[in-house]
């Protein structure tokens, strides 16, 4: 199966748009990352550093979750084909 | 204290007025006035049905035992939610175009529409979802008790709590029969709900941290002051919970509900991502202070999970008690009613209507109403969900932890992740692999978890649990393939995933799955690159109207109408009924899909268009058919083609037969004249003999002389026919012999007489050259050579005629060359003197009849030899050639004759 050919630079835009799929694929691992993270330090830390760490990460998710979905295209309007497998 | 009554009258009030919001929001759902319903808002306030009264007691009781733990059954959530693009965009989207009704649903759908999976995802489903109804029975019937000790046992508070859900249950949650059409009352019950359960925890957590503990502050310092201060992580246990609950929240029957099924628009996750974290959050803020100033404050054995209860009514707060209350009466009931919607689709659609539609294999369209079938069968199922959640509650003693089966339900419905996430992920996943990942990860879980949460001696005896099944301490629930020390939790969790995962890709690199699983997983997979609609049926033969009855009993009469009446406008045919096009069916199919679930809708529809096997394979067969056809077509030209060939040639044959008869009418009228000339003179001088009575002797002697020579060449001429005809018929007998070709040639020479005596043709011979031996008949080539030299003798016109023959012998045969020194053949005769009758001078001196050299030509060719005139000679030149290799070959097949 032999897919169109894709131009081999993008338009910044739709290369903007690109990274920012990209940069939401990547959520998940970094939530995993800083939520497991407090396991490297089991019994090092008190409780309450431990929930003010967790909440300060959870904010910062959250505020960047905010930002990516208003960019991140919501509907399949725009992108053409490849747009999940685009560089 | 507050009394029971007003408890009971707020609780009734409270549900009251939930009955109403949903009836009227259904009400104006129907008269299409409720989008703000479809707004983001709700879609985030209802996926709150994730926090149960699990959260809203057990978090605090959690903590309380364990300290910051409880927080990662709010991690995992967050982060699939955060990472929505990721899954659950995808989820979304295929939820949306393969019209999803759930988990069973998709995952059935996925592997190629299979009712054997989406039966075994449901009864999963059920075993696992119904401990945590049974919690919800629990917390609701606890948190009654703190208010009431003493009236009436749990028991009967519980049973009261299960019906009067199954009742609401039933009224609003098998109302409409279209799950496309969403359960706008429930949402809107369960967002309420889901603010009502949010603002009664912060409002707890706001006085405990601001009332009791004095601020913030002060807090921390009760907090760093508690037992729970040192926090005692144990990092295996924190990141095998947090991925669980992470699963557990894209798995859970009721979770996948309120993602997927009552998604009303994709671009409502985008705000959900960031929304959700920020709703669990807030529920998890308060949880910690709570916990230690509970623990600090409360007295001894009191039970942490009621503290959210328990400690307003320490200070007083009845109000906020009570609000608290319906916090967890909320939590409590939106998880019950939603999740037994979600299996009671699950029941009615991947294990009631398979049944019902196997035990009437009539068809859909004989006998029974479908709609009612379907409706009935997921009031019975709710109510038998209820029930057996009640039982659960009853019969497992209602343990202390809720915690502890919350999480039994997480693992068990967990196991449904690798074929979830394989079937979205990898186009390689199969029915097979699909089945026994489930079956493996469900065994190992029932095993390991399920059976052992009763407790030892309940199913498990204590011996069991140590020494393992039949003793073989590789088996031991908890302790699997002998390996200890792990947390129960993990070890069941670890077991039952990674076996789980194995079955599922060994399952599915081994197995070849079937063309309708191939296709959907192609789907399923790539759903964003085309998420076109659902390919769907070949065109058939299928009466509409049978469909529009079908479509009646499931849809219910004027939906059904609608649509056709819609589809015939489409196609231009308003006031009849549609045509039943492959883009109506699969439209139809759809429809019904959203009331039944793919599966069914397809199987019904199958079963009308008669066509109940599989589209694709269909499809197949058809492409089969036309290659077939194209075979038929391919061979059809061959054969015309070689009649094409035969035609031409007995178009050949046809004309040579022509020919052949044209020339054996010349043949014969030559024949004629040959015969008539004779016979003319035969007569003429015959008549003359008879009448003339005064002829002299003399004359009476040559005409009688007249008469027999021509009755002579009249014989010869018959005997040169007959042996004409013999020698091309091939009947002639050639006995062959070898002898030096000088014999023959002496024989010939000798037959003739005395040359000299007649014309004094001289024959000149070289002997020596002679002396080759050859295989041949001997009379009949020197038929040949008798012809060949009387011709000479007769035609030779040079004053003193001479004859040479000369023998050459050449590789594979002799030839024999006569040159005589006439004048010869002109150029022009060449071609004819082989041809019968063909006589170059009228002279019938020679009184041949024209046919010698015909019949030598026909001996030497008979003999494999040949004969011919060579031009360019001074006299008449024949060279006859002996083929010594292929000489004895026709005549060894006249020998045999």
């Amino acid at each position: 199966m032999s897919r169109e050919p894709e131009p081999m630079f993008l338009a910044r835009e739709t290369y903007r748009r690109r990274r920012l799929m990209d940069a939401g694929k990547m959520m998940p691992i970094l939530g995993a990352i800083l939520f497991f993270a407090p396991a490297l330090w089991a019994g090092q830390l008190s409780t309450l550093t431990g929930l003010l760490y967790l909440l300060l990460c959870w904010i910062a998710m959250i505020v960047a979750a905010v930002l990516l979905s208003r960019r991140l295209p919501t509907q399949d309007t725009g992108p053409g084909p490849g747009d999940e497998e685009g560089r | 204290m507050l009394s029971f009554n007003l408890l009971l009258t707020v609780c009734l009030g409270y549900a009251g007025l939930l009955f109403l919001i949903a009836f009227l929001t259904e009400r104006r759902a129907r008269e299409g006035r409720a989008n703000w319903l479809r707004s983001p808002l709700v879609y985030t306030l209802s996926l709150s049905i994730y926090c149960t009264g699990w959260t809203f007691f057990g978090a605090v009781g959690y903590a309380a035992r364990s300290g910051l733990e409880f927080i990662t059954i709010y991690l995992g959530p967050s982060i699939v939610m955060i990472g929505w693009w990721v899954i659950l965009r995808k989820l979304v989207r295929i939820g949306k175009t393969q019209r999803i009704t759930s988990i069973a649903d998709l995952i059935s759908s996925r592997y190629g529409k299979s009712t054997f999976i989406g039966g075994l995802v449901t009864v999963l489903a059920v075993v696992g979802t119904t401990p945590y109804i049974a919690l919800q029975l629990q917390s609701v019937t606890l948190s009654f008790q703190v208010f009431s000790p003493d009236a009436g046992d749990g028991l009967t508070t519980g049973f009261w709590v299960a019906a009067g859900l199954a009742i609401f249950t039933i009224i609003f949650g098998t109302r409409s029969l279209d799950v496309d059409e969403r359960h706008s009352g429930v949402v809107v019950a369960i967002a309420i709900e889901a603010v009502v359960k949010l603002f009664a925890l912060c409002a707890v957590g706001a006085f405990v941290v601001w009332g009791v503990a004095e601020g913030v502050g002060n807090s921390a310092q009760i907090i760093s002051g508690s037992p729970i201060s040192d926090w005692d992580m144990r990092p295996d246990r924190w990141v095998t919970l947090t991925m669980l609950s992470a699963t557990a929240f894209i798995c859970l029957p009721r979770m996948f509900h309120v993602l997927v099924v009552e998604n009303s628009d994709e671009r409502h996750l985008a705000m959900a991502s960031w929304a959700f974290p920020i709703y669990l959050l807030l529920v998890s803020l308060f949880v910690l202070p709570i916990a230690a100033v509970g623990l600090a404050i409360m007295p001894e054995g009191q039970n942490p999970d009621l503290f959210v209860i328990t400690l307003p009514l320490e200070f007083g707060r009845e109000g906020l008690a009570m609000l608290s209350f319906l916090g967890g009466f909320s939590a409590a009931t939106s998880m019950v009613v939603v999740a037994s919607i979600a299996l009671s689709t699950m029941v009615s659609n991947h294990v009631v209507l398979p049944i019902w539609l196997n035990s009437q294999r009539g068809g859909a369209t004989v006998s029974g109403d479908v709609r009612q079938v379907v409706l009935i069968s997921r009031r019975v199922s709710i109510g038998v969900i209820l029930a057996l959640g009640y039982l659960y509650y009853r019969y497992s003693g209602g343990g202390e932890a809720l915690a502890a089966m919350g999480l039994i339900a997480f693992v068990g419905v967990a196991q449904v992740l690798p074929a979830l996430l394989g079937g979205i992920f990898w186009r390689g996943a199969t029915r097979i692999g699909a089945a026994a990942g489930v079956l493996v990860g469900f065994a190992v879980w029932f095993y390991a978890q399920y059976l052992p949460s009763f407790g030892e001696g309940a199913v498990f005896s204590a011996a069991f649990l140590e020494g393992g099944a039949w003793g073989i301490s590789g088996l031991r629930p908890q302790a699997l393939f002998g390996i200890e020390g792990l947390d129960p939790l993990v070890h069941a969790v670890f077991w039952s995933l990674s076996l789980n995962t194995f079955a599922f890709i060994i399952g599915s690199l081994v197995s070849f799955p079937n063309p309708l699983e191939r296709l959907q997983g192609a789907t399923f997979v790539n759903i964003h690159r085309y998420s076109g609609s659902v390919r769907g049926w070949a065109q058939s033969a299928v009466e509409a109207e049978d469909l529009l009855v079908m479509a009646q009993r499931i849809v219910g009469p004027s939906e059904a109408q609608a649509l056709f009446v819609d589809a015939a406008a489409e196609q231009r045919k308003e006031g009849h009924i549609p045509d039943v096009t492959p883009a109506f069916l699969e439209r139809l199919e759809r429809k019904l899909a959203g009331s039944v679930g793919a599966a069914t809708a397809h199987a019904m529809v199958g079963q009308i268009t008669g066509d109940v096997a599989v589209t694709v394979e269909d499809l197949m067969r058809v492409a089969d058919e036309t290659a077939q056809m194209m075979e038929h077509s391919s061979q059809l030209e061959t054969k015309s083609r070689e009649l094409e060939g035969f035609a031409r040639q007995l178009q050949d044959v046809n004309d040579k037969l022509t020919q052949i008869s044209l020339q054996k009418d010349a043949f014969l009228s030559q024949i004629s004249h040959e015969l008539r000339t004779p016979m003319t003179s035969i007569r003429s001088f015959s008549e003359v003999l008879r009448d003339g009575e005064d002829l002299s002797q003399d004359d009476r002697t040559r005409y009688s002389a007249i008469i027999h020579d021509e009755t002579l060449r009249l014989t010869r001429l018959l005997d040169d026919l007959l042996d004409l005809s013999v020698l091309e018929s091939g009947r002639a007998v050639l006995d062959v012999s070898t002898l030096p070709l000088g014999e023959v040639i002496d024989q010939a020479v000798a037959s003739l007489g005395t040359p000299d005596a007649k014309d004094d043709l001289r024959i000149l011979r070289r002997p020596s050259d002679e002396a080759v031996a050859v295989s041949t008949h001997p009379d009949r080539l020197a038929q040949v050579f008798i012809n060949i030299i009387s011709n000479a003798q007769k035609y030779c016109d040079a004053p003193a005629p001479a004859l040479r023959i000369s023998v050459a012998k050449d590789p594979g045969g002799v030839s024999v060359t006569f040159i005589d020194n006439g004048s010869g053949i002109p150029p022009e005769d060449q071609a004819i003197i082989f041809e019968k009758f063909a006589r170059l001078s009228d002279t019938r001196a020679a009184g041949g009849a024209g046919l010698g050299l015909a019949i030598c030509r026909e001996i030497m060719t008979q003999l494999g030899g040949s004969i011919d005139y060579m031009p360019g000679h001074d006299g008449a030149a024949f060279r006859v050639r002996i083929n010594t290799q292929t000489a004895s070959k026709p005549a060894a097949l006249a020998t045999n004759s």
